[in-house]
């Protein structure tokens, strides 16, 4: 038993200091259901309270419980100053500013057209086609890069030392870094130009003439005919957009800016988590941190834990027994169960934190810096709890 | 109300990290185990089916994973391919040009076509009666009504031809509630709870599929009633301590602080899960699975769940 190697010892503690300390932007990614917003805003706040400068949580995540935790009833698409007294609720006197906004999809699509649209006419057009309207309102895919379309707004103005941004907990959300080349593919298509030709010339060429019969067999005329309209009208913006993509990519690549992954050490997050990793490394973007969220306790991996806990369920009787005495009005049955149950008890919940550390372990070749989150045994659902947190992620 | 494995179609989904696919997979295994021909389809291809079924990988094109048990991912361009194959005989390639590039900028554009691709092939195996049921591990809460909405979406913005014809037969399916079921998978936790409670709400207000089951998984087992619970306030008091440690030899701190962390973690879930059965209505039954203390998530573990899942079932 000596000379077993303790999991925990081989694992390098990190924090995130040093990144919130030197970057303008933090991205955090992963799976859904870690805690990904609420550590994006606990590393927020923390840099804000130790760090200092003006401090940004931008959250796409429209959770309303995040937003009473700032102590902001309904944060929205415009930034909000986090008052003090949330600070002071956690007896903590700040020595920065900290800012939260949350993206509204619909709002930022709709700004984002009223600056790239050449004139009036156009703006409204697109603004009213059914097509945009779907695209920018019902279907989740578009949050992915208006996301990182506002981050770039905001850092271009400057206000900010430090923005925090999170990201939709999908597998795509890596997508928005592709966004420039796809959005050229889109407009150089081949089909793009055949979906629109007839529309705008009200000339089917031969060319097009077996593809647009079909497409009109599936899609209707209308339908067909609103696609049209908004291609003819985006093609408007093409340029505008396709530049302000690729300074969105720059922006990331850059070393202002860090990704970092959380996740639980639970299987599926993992390998999510795992993918992540991944994906931002071949990307050549900087990993800044994986930051493990809900850490069970060391003290379950205690060897001698295990030693005392496989006797108090093996020998549960006799020490009920020699025990009594002490405990007043209490039956040794009764004992006898308390004892074998949080005997077995420790062996499961061992078994669950031995996998972990292993896991966790494994992990450490991933990433420059891995930062561990305790699991608290009450959910966050204040300022102060927030900042709990957030001391798992700080190095003091 | 309609047993869940009396189904043609169950939706199940659930806030991330739930274990939705987890319970996806054990409601398929414990069907295919009752004698029905299932088909389960992972729609977000992740390859978390697979890897739980440890059956290799999926694709487009059902393999029969376990015996009665046939896994399928959704990829939404052989969707498509399908379609036109079946319904327009359409030729795959030919002159409708480069297929590939051709759909990525559609779907992209079009709004709805990769959900009603996906929900399209669901509805058409239920149509085709091709298993008794088909399972699907469906998209988070935060997708999933865009999904189960795209045939009425679809309705709304083509008006005529064949997409919406077949949009029609697709929302016969979906509305029927003798056929077509959605079961939310949450965790007795703070916020799987809110969503759960949101897209309840949501379920009834905007879609016509019936909600016919919420699943709690990772249930913690209850250490102690109330009296046994004094008991074990009296064993962590510093003489009985004392006393325990000379009797084992060690300190006995770390089992107190883990038996503490369970009731105390418990006794939290216990308040979640008030909320979420008053929440809930009434009419919808609630099923309990319960936390499995393993070293790994596979297909053993998905057998465990699958016999929780039977019981709650009432088999």
């Amino acid at each position: 038993m000596a000379n077993r190697r303790a999991p925990a010892a081989a694992v390098r503690h990190g924090s995130l200091d040093g990144l919130l300390a030197s970057r303008e932007i933090i991205v955090a990614c992963g799976p859904g259901g870690v805690g990904k917003t609420t550590t994006a805003a606990a590393a927020a706040a923390m840099a804000a309270a130790h760090g200092g400068g003006k401090v940004l949580v931008l959250t796409v995540d429209p959770a309303r419980r995040l937003a009473d935790a700032l102590g902001l009833e309904g944060i929205g698409n415009t930034e909000r100053r986090v008052p003090d007294e949330a600070f002071a609720s956690a007896g903590i006197k700040p020595r920065g500013e900290l800012y939260a906004a949350m993206l509204d999809t619909k709002e930022s699509w709709d700004a984002l057209i009223r600056h790239h649209a050449p004139d009036e006419r156009t703006r409204d057009e697109i603004l009213a086609n059914p097509l945009y309207r779907n695209i920018s309102g019902r279907f989740v895919q578009s949050h992915d890069y208006i996301a990182m379309e506002r981050l770039f707004e905001i850092h271009a103005e400057g206000a900010y030392d430090l923005i925090v941004v999170d990201t939709p907990p999908t597998r795509n959300a890596l997508d928005f870094l592709d966004a420039p080349e796809r959005m050229a593919d889109f407009f150089s298509s081949r089909l793009l130009r055949w979906l629109i030709v007839p529309y705008r010339s009200r000339l089917v060429n031969f060319a097009s003439r077996p593809f647009y019969q079909v497409a009109d067999r599936i899609l209707g005329t209308q339908f067909l005919a609103d696609i049209a309209e908004f291609f003819i009208l985006f093609q408007t913006m093409y340029d505008g957009f396709v530049e302000r993509a690729r300074s969105v990519q720059r922006l990331l690549a850059d070393r202002r800016t860090s990704f970092i992954v959380v996740s639980t050490l639970e299987t599926v997050p993992l390998r999510e988590a795992e993918y992540f990793a991944q994906a931002i490394s071949e990307r050549k973007l900087h990993l800044g941190a994986i930051v493990l969220n809900k850490v069970l306790p060391a003290y379950l991996r205690d060897p001698k834990g295990a030693d005392v806990a496989e006797q108090l369920r093996d020998r549960s009787e006799e020490i009920a027994g020699t025990i009594a005495t002490e405990l007043a009005g209490a039956e040794p049955a009764q004992i006898r169960r308390v004892l074998a149950e949080i005997g077995q008890n420790y062996m499961d919940y061992r078994i669950v934190a031995q996998s972990e550390a292993e896991k966790q372990a494994e992990l450490s070749t991933a990433a420059e810096t891995l930062v561990s989150i305790p699991y608290f045994e009450t959910d966050v659902h204040d300022f102060a709890g927030l900042m709990r947190l957030g001391a798992g992620l700080w190095d003091e | 109300m309609v047993g869940l494995l009396d189904r043609r179609l169950v939706f199940v989904t659930g806030k991330g990290g739930v274990g939705k696919t987890t319970v996806a997979a054990a409601l398929a295994l414990f069907a295919s185990e009752h004698g029905r021909r299932t088909l389960l389809c992972e729609v977000d291809a992740k390859g978390d089916v697979a890897s739980f079924l440890e059956s290799g990988p999926t694709s487009f094109t059902a393999h029969e994973a376990l015996p009665q048990l046939w896994a399928m991912s959704m990829d939404t361009e052989a969707s498509l391919r399908e379609y036109l194959r079946l319904n327009l005989r359409i030729p795959v390639v030919g002159r409708i040009g480069p297929l590939a590039k051709a759909f990525d900028f559609v779907a992209t554009a079009a709004p709805g076509v990769r959900e009603i691709l996906t929900v399209g092939k669901l509805c058409y195996e239920v149509r085709e009666k091709h298993y008794d049921l088909v399972v699907v591990d469906a998209p988070a809460t935060g997708h999933i009504v865009g999904q189960l909405t795209a045939p009425q979406a679809i309705n709304e913005l083509v008006k005529v031809g064949l997409i919406r014809s077949q949009t029609d037969w697709m929302l016969d399916i979906l509305s029927d509630p003798q056929q077509t079921a959605l079961a939310i998978v949450t965790t007795p936790e703070e916020m799987p709870v809110n969503e759960t409670i949101e897209l309840a709400e949501r379920v009834g207000k905007e879609t016509t599929v019936e909600l016919a089951s919420v699943i709690v998984n990772r249930v913690l087992p209850e250490l102690f009633g109330r009296s046994e619970e004094e008991v074990f306030d009296q064993l962590c008091r510093k003489t009985t301590t004392a006393e325990l440690e000379r009797l084992v030899g060690e300190d006995p701190s770390p089992v107190l602080d883990a038996a503490r962390l369970a009731v105390t973690l418990r006794r939290t879930h216990a308040g979640h899960l008030e909320r979420l059965r008053s929440a809930i209505d009434t009419s919808v039954p609630m099923l309990y699975l319960p936390f499995l203390f393993a070293r790994y998530h596979g297909l053993r573990s998905i057998r465990q769940v699958a016999r929780s899942l039977g019981e709650e079932l009432g088999f």
